[in-house]
């Protein structure tokens, strides 16, 4: 049934009014044009659609959408503020922790949620925090580097 | 020395590869400067070719704008192997520009001339060389350009990031920008020109970081499912549950019913469309259809004793000596049967196509390795001109071999067809497993004579349901044998399920069984791992990869096992030697293996991004140890009984290994493909590693705990 959901999308207050049995990754997608969260299994098994929700890392295909109102949903489109990359983004740059890149933004934004929470995390708790991602390409040495990089940049950074 | 002295020759030329006739495709590409050029021929792309016509006359090219940006035209696709950055930077290297001003279109039919395909490592090798000699070419037009206009002579001038300047008088310049204005010039490459040396190069062999990175990390690249067009409306297809199942019978009307859907059915393809993907997929739950299933032959524990007793009569396919002879020549004959499985692709990307017909024409995105091939594929389908059919190839979310056969693209192409509207269809995960083109299971059976010299004097090599990828014999053997067998008596293909090229198709098995059993008799032999290579081996870039390998991991000579969990395993694939060495922990009471560290040694010839290649090493190992450990297709018959991430296990970060490259220093050979051969050995240098912690050889693949308790 047809329902008006509202959240805070990227900082940006937001409204539509759809199905909120809908999963979050579907809404995204196709109603608010957000193609940055990806499709990976439908089944919160490879973190392809990993968005954060109130600051938790989320798999969206899972999550209804009327479960996010009046929550405060983050998407890789919101991550860069003003043109300028986030911390994790350009580390992911700096240490090539990406190929194809198609889990590339749920890596990242899992990772960012694993930073809010612990912002110095042992490299142990990083790999136990982004073992449920899945990368196929095996990007995932590099991915631990530019964490562990990003962590000592943001360093006091709030 | 005019200007003029730059146009070419007029040449009319259409042998209907092209969707406009040559002159016609030339005026569409706009002003500036045109470098045309024809990338050699691998053998294998011979090969694939259809026919004789499929030769273009070229099939890339290079312009230099009249605004001095640098773009180069390929029908190869950036599938996350990294040559969307290792061809730009191949070009602005000889070019003399930076790499900021190349701009790469990839993988778009109407744009960029005919490509056999991106797979085999083939990009590196055979168009890399061929783009190097056309900025090359592009470069002197330049610099003659400007020696007309600076009235200078040619020798006395010289470039940096794209300025060309008089050496003797640094104020006398003009750019590159400047020299395209108001031109149109076009040349053909028709012989090599002079490219630089190993010691003028700036760019190429430099590490650099992806040109793509940064699309990708804030969600700005699109994929061919990020893709929307007005009027666009999603479908999800009925999956049938086995491979050779007959649709018998189904009722839609539940569907049909429901405002918004349409069902969509063309033979056995029936499909739901909504304008949402999620509606789409939960109505086919509604859609009541009942299928014949044909009888299951085998499934994946039968499988090899149904090679193995069905299988017609096997091929020679390689040999030396007489392997006869051979064997009476030996003290010891060591014989030993290897098996490996089914194995899926998985790329995190599941496939994609969207299909949009406009009057006669149509118009396929798609997550694609084979845009030119899809093209063609369609052009049969429809049974339309060629010039009619267009296919965008945007980023792709991983290949690895099984974005080759299009089957998601020919589907919504059949279905926009029908509903008279575009139709983007993304292969749901399980859809992704069951379609998938399956690396195949194979049986390796190797019988070989061993002196008392530690020298391997004859090799019986016999793969079943695979080819011989891999197997080429770099071992000096006297008498060696291989044969294949990839039929059964019958005739008929012995998979079934559809199987095809996976990351270094046959080779990873037929790794996997030579360096296990290269370790049974080194072994027999009483000799430590690396010595029996070496002692066998007289290739110099073979023992070069093991050398450096050995020499990075610290390598002390031991007879296995030695406890100490130490493996080596070596090999060749599209001509780059390999050699891998880890380390593994296994615990005892679970069967479980820990990979702690891997040092790779590799031959590339001259690297065109180092930090490029290092990364497709960490990548085939991190994925190798996916096959090597856990990944296995489980089936009866045509039913595909792993449909999800949660039976069908990737490789994860916990699993990561410690890994480090050292790349051979081989500048003055030419470059290689590194997107395969690191993959090639995980499976051997993980079983023989295991070896050396437990006593316990592993024969079959994947190396799950359970068999590696039953082999303790």
């Amino acid at each position: 049934m047809a329902e008006k959901i509202s959240f805070k999308l990227n900082g940006k207050p937001t409204s539509l009014t759809v199905d909120g049995d809908r999963m979050l990754l579907w809404v995204l997608r196709t109603d608010l044009g957000l193609t940055g969260t990806k499709y990976g299994c439908g089944k919160a098994l490879c973190g392809a659609c990993t968005v954060v929700v109130d600051g938790r890392a989320v798999r969206s295909c899972v999550v209804p959408v009327r479960s996010v109102n009046g929550k405060e949903v983050l998407t890789i489109e919101g991550l860069a503020k003003n043109g300028k990359l986030h911390p994790i983004q350009e580390a992911f740059v700096k240490h090539d922790a990406l190929q194809c890149g198609f889990c590339t933004p749920g890596m990242i934004l899992n990772a960012y949620s694993l930073l809010l929470r612990n912002p110095q995390p042992t490299r142990e708790e990083i790999i136990q925090s982004m073992n449920n991602n899945l990368c196929r390409c095996g990007a995932h040495l590099r991915i631990i580097q530019a964490i562990e990089s990003a962590a000592q940049e943001m360093k006091g950074a709030r | 020395m005019k200007e003029d002295e730059f146009k070419v020759s007029e040449c009319d030329y259409n042998d209907g590869l092209y969707p406009l006739s040559r002159r016609e495709f030339l005026q569409s590409i706009g002003g500036g400067i045109i470098i045309l050029f024809t990338v050699s021929d691998a053998p294998t792309a011979e090969a694939s070719r259809s026919s004789k016509k499929e030769r273009p006359d070229f099939n890339a090219y290079l312009r230099i704008a009249e605004d001095g940006r640098v773009t180069c035209f390929t029908g190869k696709v950036e599938l996350g192997q990294g040559v969307m950055t290792s061809l730009a930077q191949t070009l602005a290297d000889e070019l003399d520009v930076p790499l900021k001003s190349v701009d790469m279109v990839m993988g778009d039919t109407a744009l960029c001339p005919y490509d056999a395909g991106t797979w085999g490592s083939m990009t590196t090798p055979y168009f890399g060389p061929v783009l190097r000699a056309a900025g090359a070419e592009a470069r002197a037009v330049l610099i003659g350009l400007a020696a007309v206009r600076l009235k200078v002579p040619k020798d006395q001038l010289d470039v940096k990031d794209g300025v060309v300047f008089d050496r003797t008088r640094k104020g006398r310049k003009v750019t590159y920008a400047q020299l395209a204005q108001g031109k149109r010039i076009e040349r053909r490459l028709e012989q090599e020109p002079q490219v630089k040396s190993v010691s003028e190069l700036n760019i190429i062999g430099k590490p650099h970081n992806r040109i793509d990175a940064v699309e990708k990390v804030t969600g700005k690249a699109k994929y061919t499912g990020d893709i929307r067009i007005p009027g666009m409306v999603c479908a999800k297809v009925l999956r049938p549950p086995a491979h050779g199942a007959k649709l018998r019978s189904l009722d839609t009307s539940a569907v049909d019913e429901t405002e918004g859907f349409q069902v969509v059915r063309d033979g056995d393809l029936v499909a739901v469309l909504h304008k949402n993907p999620d509606e789409a997929e939960n109505a086919l739950a509604k859609i009541k259809a009942e299928y014949d299933v044909p009888e299951a032959r085998f499934d994946d524990k039968s499988v090899f004793d149904y090679f193995i007793d069905n299988a017609a009569d096997g091929r020679v396919v390689e040999k030396g000596g007489d392997i006869e002879s051979g064997h009476k020549l030996a003290q010891d004959v060591v014989e030993e049967t290897y098996l490996d499985s089914y194995v899926s692709h998985a790329p995190i990307e599941t496939h994609t196509a969207l299909a949009q017909f406009e009057d006669s024409k149509v118009t396929v995105w798609a997550s694609t390795q084979t845009p030119f091939g899809l093209q063609r594929q369609l052009t049969r389908e429809l049974k339309i001109p060629i010039e009619s059919v267009r296919v965008i190839a945007p980023f792709v979310g991983g290949g690895f071999g099984g974005k080759i056969s299009n089957g998601q693209a020919i589907q919504a192409v059949k279905l926009a067809k029908i509903a008279k509207k575009p139709v983007q269809l993304v292969w749901s995960r399980a859809d992704e497993f069951f379609y998938d083109t399956f690396r195949p299971a194979a049986v390796v059976k190797i019988k070989s004579g061993l002196t008392d010299s530690g020298k391997i004097v004859s090799w019986d090599y016999n793969i079943y349901g695979m080819g011989n990828r891999g197997a080429q014999m770099f071992y000096n053997v006297p008498h060696h044998r291989t044969t294949v067998s990839r039929e059964l008596r019958s005739g008929e293909n012995m998979h079934p399920i559809g199987t095809g090229a996976w990351r270094a198709p046959d080779n990873n098995t037929n790794s996997f069984a030579r360096e296990s059993h290269i370790d049974v008799m080194a072994n027999r032999a009483g000799m430590d791992p690396l010595e029996f290579r070496l002692n066998n081996l007289t290739d110099e870039r073979m023992r070069g990869v093991l050398k450096a390998a050995a020499e990075k991991f610290g390598w002390t000579p031991a007879k296995a096992p030695s406890g100490r969990g130490f493996g080596i395993a070596c090999g060749s694939d599209v001509n780059v030697p390999v050699a891998l060495i880890a380390e593994v922990k296994v615990d005892k009471q679970t069967g479980g293996v820990q990979v702690k560290r891997v040092v790779c040694g590799i031959d590339l010839g001259l690297v065109i991004n180092p930090e490029g290649a290092k990364l497709q090493v960490e990548g085939g190992i991190t994925m190798g140890m996916g096959y090597a450990l856990t990944e296995e297709v489980h089936f009866e018959g045509g039913r595909i009984l792993d449909l999800s991430f949660g039976t069908y296990k990737l490789p994860r970060f916990s699993w990561v290994p410690q890994i480090e490259t050292v790349l051979i220093k081989a500048d003055d050979s030419p470059s290689k493909g590194g997107g395969e051969p690191p993959i090639i050995c995980v499976g051997g240098v993980i079983a023989n590693a295991i070896y050396d912690a437990t006593g316990a050889r592993l024969l079959q693949m994947p190396m799950t705990p359970e068999r590696i308790k039953q082999a303790l």
